[in-house]
């Protein structure tokens, strides 16, 4: 199979030069490494850009490799709608010690959960995103971030500990008052079941 | 038996008569009968997660029609149910939820636990889901099958019948509430343990990926 490189590499060669490492081909897909640091220029003049127009973030997660010299890595996978071309964007963290990058909610609005479930899954931050909480694991998991390459498949705890922080855990406080759509009729519920909504997982009450 | 006059009827059929002046009625023991009307219109709470939902409601529809056993009324609130249907896999993250509910049952109730992953956890054992319900709340009958076909769970529900019908007023541990203590574990770490333990191909699995 011939190896199409997207035009759209390079472009941005020619754009940010040093910022964009390499450029790979696989499975007919181009993936883009960045320097960190730079992700968010190249994700915002790729979607901002005519000719490129990538309107349409398909998808965030993080590769965890089991070679633990190798730092995690950030996977952006875009799309533009219009012109009916993909193009993968990655960038490697600066190891342990370094696992930040710019939130891309800003471009982006459905960056929201997927980035959420990468800090669920890997503990990886999003700088400026609104609502940085996990997603799928409850909030109060206290066991780790299940997909890293060290998290062994049971858990870290025993089976006994996790059902007993399973059981103990309140379920109602994990929400929030919109998602529980009481917010308006706040002012109306009784005084204890206030209380105890004020106590939720965002420690406010809007 | 008819309601002939007693001066007309054979001689040796005596105890089939019944006096057209008294009043009909019966006598039984009380056991046999409240356990009788308990087992016979027993309402299900249907807790379907997973696939075995897609079976339980196979069993619940037209062709297997689980009406036939009095369980016409599906109740999807606790507070007027009889039976607790787990059909499929329970996360941790649902555990709080499922044990709420069985607290919020009235008593008399029983629960079945329908399928592998309700009763052991099948092959997820992994970091979310629990290694069988009865570390959560106590379990009557166990269905096996992945998932159990119709009559697997039409099976189960009759087992449950037989014991209902085999129970007591007498027997004071029938009744009690088993509410979670300051542990908040239904049942000691220990058993939880055991019962959580790998099986099958699961025990050549490492605790540790690394």
């Amino acid at each position: 199979m011939t190896a199409a490189v997207s035009p759209s590499a390079a472009a941005l060669r020619e754009e940010f030069g040093e910022a964009v490492e390499r450029v790979v081909v696989s499975c007919g897909d181009t993936i883009v490494y960045v320097t960190l640091g730079r992700e968010h220029d190249v994700l915002a003049w790729l979607k901002a850009t005519p000719g490129q127009e990538f309107n349409y973030l398909t998808d965030v997660t993080a590769v965890d490799y089991r070679d633990p010299e190798i730092p995690l890595e950030v996977v952006w996978q875009l799309r533009s709608l219009g012109r009916k071309a993909d193009l993968r964007v990655k960038t490697s963290l600066g190891g342990a010690a370094q696992l930040e990058v710019r939130s891309v909610y800003d471009l982006w609005k459905g960056a929201d959960w997927l980035e959420r479930e990468v800090y669920d899954m890997f503990g990886i931050r999003f700088a400026g995103h609104p609502d940085l909480r996990r997603i799928l694991m409850w909030e109060t998991y206290a066991e780790g971030y299940p997909l890293r390459k060290s998290f062994p498949l049971r858990g870290h705890f025993s089976r006994a500990e996790q059902t007993r922080q399973a059981l103990a855990a309140n379920p109602e406080a994990h929400y929030s008052l919109e998602e529980l759509s009481i917010a308006e009729a706040y002012g109306e519920l009784p005084k204890d079941v206030q209380e105890r909504l004020s106590r939720g997982e965002r420690g406010e009450v809007r | 038996m008819g309601l002939n006059n007693p001066a007309t009827a054979n001689e040796r059929d005596t105890t089939s008569v019944v006096s057209m002046e008294s009043p009909n009625w019966v006598t039984t023991r009380l056991d046999f009968l409240s356990n009788w009307a308990r087992s016979n219109s027993l309402w299900p709470m249907p807790f379907g997660t997973a696939c075995c939902a897609i079976e339980y409601m196979a069993t619940a529809a037209s062709r297997f029609d689980i009406a036939r056993f009095g369980m016409e009324r599906q109740s999807f609130s606790p507070r007027q149910a009889d039976v607790f249907i787990c059909a499929g896999r329970v996360p941790f993250k649902l555990a709080p939820v499922m044990r709420r509910i069985w607290d919020q049952m009235p008593q008399p109730k029983w629960c079945i636990s329908m399928g592998a992953c309700a009763s052991t956890g099948n092959v997820f054992d992994n970091y979310t889901i629990v290694q069988g319900i009865d570390t959560i709340i106590p379990v009557d009958v166990y269905v096996p099958g992945c998932p159990p076909r119709p009559e697997g769970l039409i099976y189960g529900i009759q087992l449950l019948q037989k014991k209902i019908q085999g129970e007591t007023f007498t027997d004071p541990m029938l009744r009690e509430e088993q509410p979670l203590g300051p542990s908040k574990l239904f049942l000691p770490p220990a058993r939880i343990d055991e019962l959580s333990e790998p099986f099958g191909n699961s025990v050549h699995q490492t605790r540790s990926s690394s």
